[in-house]
């Protein structure tokens, strides 16, 4: 009987979960409503991103699906699923997050990313194994050989991937990403993207919002557009960009960005 | 102009002849400001921190008294801590007027507001900053409060110079309430008040550039090591 | 890469995190600390025995208790230290216990003082007289011995006087004599008086800066050195007799009050030894303070 309960329990661990639920959800600041009657799950495994015109509401929703605490009001339901291991614990989902430009401690780059263990205490984790788990960031986005140098003094791309290190570090469910790559060069973009490919090909849940409709095509299985503070379409990756079941205002604006789709 | 003239020559004699009493004067000078500094900077930027981050009904009521603690004339706050700690007063037994320790409370006290309300700005500003990247990171308020300090060091060694320089330069308090004690409670700018007072205003004066030119090597000596840090590959980050 | 073990509210971190990378500064901060202590310790070490003592300003400035106190120490081992002021804040001082000793020049003032009950005996110790300074060219024309009639022609003239207003010993003697030329000052206020509320110091710093009269002890005068235009003009008349007075502070109304001590600088200050230490004290050949203690 345990053995059958075991197998029905790893089977369904590995369907894909819900993690954030959304339903009739917005978010209000004083007079302006930024996001409304918004209806979405997020599942393990989705590499969602979110497109649409600055103001459309992108980083309220993406926030929104962090729980992060914003200056509005909330309204609707958002519920965080805690995730069942197959031993039949529970835990609560860990969010980490990526600005379009990082906020980086006047220390050392190894200390930037220590700060984050440090703040989140995983458990199990005494000195050394922090410093290993920071080495192995670290490593993971090739900034190793800059760990004491200031952080500071990092090219722009070079601050992105420390970022990345930083939220690596911390072991996240869920990777919430601001426009990561707005800020940057082609080359730096190129090496940001890769890196957060190899994330999500780890088992990182992406979210991430975005105007570059390349980047979405490339790293995204999911897509959702916004405008005025609703989502308009939330579509798998190549229907989404097929565009005949787009509503017109998303048709439209992938032409704007997109000349060659229709 | 021959008056300053001959104070430059009085000082420059002044700081080369090392005379002690000179010497023990301006030492002293330095302990009490300095250990003022120390109790200021210890409850100044702690309270500061809190205050940029806190939410509580009147908060804003404190901050308006905190700004107005900083135009606190030091004659009234030195008469303020004379009556504490007089005989006559609540904090009388503790016997401590008169002596150099009831000028360093008077100048803590004097220091705290100031070192407080730079505090607050400083977290503020950087908060705008920081303060929601930091928040995503799993940062509380006060954590954020005390680590954006800590990356605002620089900043945060300015205010504390500043409140050095209030400190070391301002004489109603100590005047009071240590009562200009030769050998004792006597500093450079109560000696100063009484050599002007006894009408010798060259050597005032001349006193006056002394104390200057400590409190300019100190500042030297401070930016010295600040100007070593920054050359390890940092930023130009400019005198803070 | 799964830590399942984390617990729901690992987020509230604890208030103060580690700052390594200050090391350097941390360790500036504990030397200037350390440093700081040190300072601690010289209060420590001169735990000997001391009285507070609330003096005048002219006594100190006049330089007095620089040249007599170090006798007194090397008599009995006993440091005084001297708190200058106006008389009536020394005998405010004295009042509320601050001091052990009081020693002031306003007859009256310590005479009420003793009947208050703060003191229970006052002596004669010196005195010194008050002297009129002024500028040479003398535009009042009040020079001379009589000080009453140089204060009408003050009063009449209208020329500039500094007065201290503070309620020192000099403030009250200076309102005793224009009381005793008849000019009453509630009333009649001379055109140019100017109460600076100050030292004696400062009064004559703003009199040789506005070329005005003001009245001063002597002793401060012979040792003040911004005289500018100014010079005695009224001297030798009686009434600027100016007599100093020692009060040790009642332990009866202030236990804490180290009163044998304080009793010993009394007995010395009067005794021949005392006396003759300010005897000895002569500021440019003068002598400043004649001693006048009772037998």
């Amino acid at each position: 009987m345990k053995e059958l309960q075991g197998a029905a329990r790893s089977a369904l661990a590995s369907l894909r979960p819900p993690l954030v639920t959304l339903r009739n959800a917005g978010v209000r600041y004083g007079p302006q409503q930024a996001l409304q009657g918004v209806d979405l799950t997020l599942r393990r495994g989705d590499r969602l991103a979110l497109v649409g015109a600055n103001g459309s509401g992108k980083t309220t929703l993406l926030r929104l699906l962090h729980g992060l605490p914003g200056a509005g009001g909330v309204q609707g339901e958002r519920v965080a699923h805690a995730l069942t291991a197959e031993s039949g614990e529970t835990r609560p989902c860990r969010f980490a997050m990526l600005y379009q430009r990082p906020f980086l401690l006047n220390f050392s780059v190894r200390w930037n990313v220590l700060v984050g263990l440090w703040l989140q205490r995983p458990p199990g984790m005494d000195g050394p194994a922090r410093a290993a788990r920071c080495h192995r960031a670290l490593e993971r986005v090739g900034l190793a050989s800059l760990a004491a140098r200031r952080a500071r003094t990092l090219s722009g791309g070079q601050q992105q991937r420390l970022a990345l290190a930083r939220a690596w570090a911390l072991a996240p469910d869920v990777l919430f990403l601001d426009e990561p790559t707005a800020s940057l060069d082609p080359g730096a973009k190129r090496e940001v993207e890769s890196l957060i490919a190899e994330f999500a090909d780890d088992g990182v849940t992406l979210v991430m919002s975005t105007h570059n409709l390349g980047q979405a095509k490339r790293l995204a299985t999911r897509v959702a557009y916004l405008e005025a503070g609703r989502v308009l379409a939330d579509l798998p990756v190549d229907r989404f960009f097929r565009g005949d079941e787009l509503p017109e205002p998303a048709r439209q604006f992938l032409r704007g960005e997109l000349p060659w789709t229709t | 102009m021959s008056d300053f003239a001959a104070s430059l020559a009085t000082a420059a004699s002044l700081i080369v002849e090392v005379e002690p009493r000179l010497v023990q004067t301006v030492l002293l000078s330095m302990q009490v400001s300095g250990t003022a500094t120390l109790i200021g900077a210890s409850l100044g930027l702690g309270f500061g921190a809190w205050l940029a981050v806190a939410r509580f009904p009147g908060h804003a009521v404190l901050v308006g008294a905190l700004n107005t603690m900083l135009a606190m004339p030091s004659v009234v706050l030195g008469l303020v801590v004379y009556l504490l700690l007089s005989r006559a007063g609540p904090l009388g037994e503790w016997g401590l007027l008169f002596t150099p320790t009831a000028m360093v409370i008077a100048q803590s006290l004097l220091v705290v507001p100031l070192v407080a309300a730079l505090a607050r700005r400083l977290v503020l500003s950087a908060l705008a900053e920081g303060g929601d990247q930091l928040s995503s990171l799993g940062a509380g308020p006060l954590t954020r409060a005390a680590l954006l300090l800590a990356h605002e060091r620089y900043g945060v060694l300015t205010v504390l110079l500043t409140a050095f320089g209030r400190a070391i330069a301002e004489v109603g308090a100590v005047m009071i309430v240590g009562g200009n004690i030769d050998g004792v409670t006597r500093v450079m700018t109560t000696t100063i008040a009484l050599e002007t007072s006894k009408g010798d205003l060259p050597l005032a004066l001349a006193l006056g550039i002394v104390l200057l030119s400590v409190v300019a090597v100190l500042n030297a000596v401070i930016g010295l090591l600040q100007w070593r840090q920054q050359g390890r590959g940092a930023p130009a980050e400019a005198w803070a | 890469m799964d830590d399942l073990n984390r617990t729901p509210n690992s987020h509230l971190a604890p208030a103060r995190p580690r700052r390594a990378p200050g090391r350097r500064m941390l360790g500036a901060f504990l030397v200037l600390a350390a440093a700081c202590a040190a300072f601690g310790a010289v209060p420590a070490a001169a735990q000997e025995r001391f009285i507070v003592m609330a003096s005048t300003t002219s006594t100190e400035q006049s330089g007095l208790f620089g040249h007599m106190l170090p006798a007194f120490k090397q008599a009995t081992g006993i440091d005084v230290r001297v708190v200058a002021v106006g008389t009536g804040q020394a005998l405010d001082t004295g009042r509320r216990g601050d001091a052990d000793i009081v020693f002031v020049h306003d007859t009256a003032a310590e005479e009420k003082f003793v009947a208050d009950g703060f003191s229970t005996a006052r002596r004669n110790v010196m005195f010194n007289d008050f002297v009129l300074v002024g500028p040479k060219a003398d535009p009042a024309g009040a020079k001379g011995s009589d000080i009453a009639a140089a204060l009408k022609k003050l009063a009449a003239g209208g020329q500039p006087f500094i007065s201290r207003g503070d309620k020192s010993g000099t403030h009250a003697a200076e309102l005793r004599l224009w009381k005793a030329a008849k000019i009453d000052l509630a009333t009649a206020k001379p055109a140019g008086y100017r109460e600076c509320g100050c030292g004696m110091g400062p009064a004559l710093n703003m009199g040789s800066a506005t070329n005005a009269y003001v009245l001063t002890d002597r002793g401060t005068w012979l040792a003040f050195k911004n005289r500018g235009d100014l010079t005695i003009l009224v001297e030798g008349d009686k009434t600027l007799f100016n007599q100093y007075g020692v009060m040790v502070v009642n332990p009866a109304k202030h236990p804490h009050v180290k009163a044998a001590l304080a009793q010993q600088f009394a007995d010395w200050v009067v005794s021949p030894a005392g006396q003759s230490a300010i005897a000895g004290y002569k500021v440019g050949g003068e002598t400043l303070f004649f001693p006048n203690a009772a037998p």
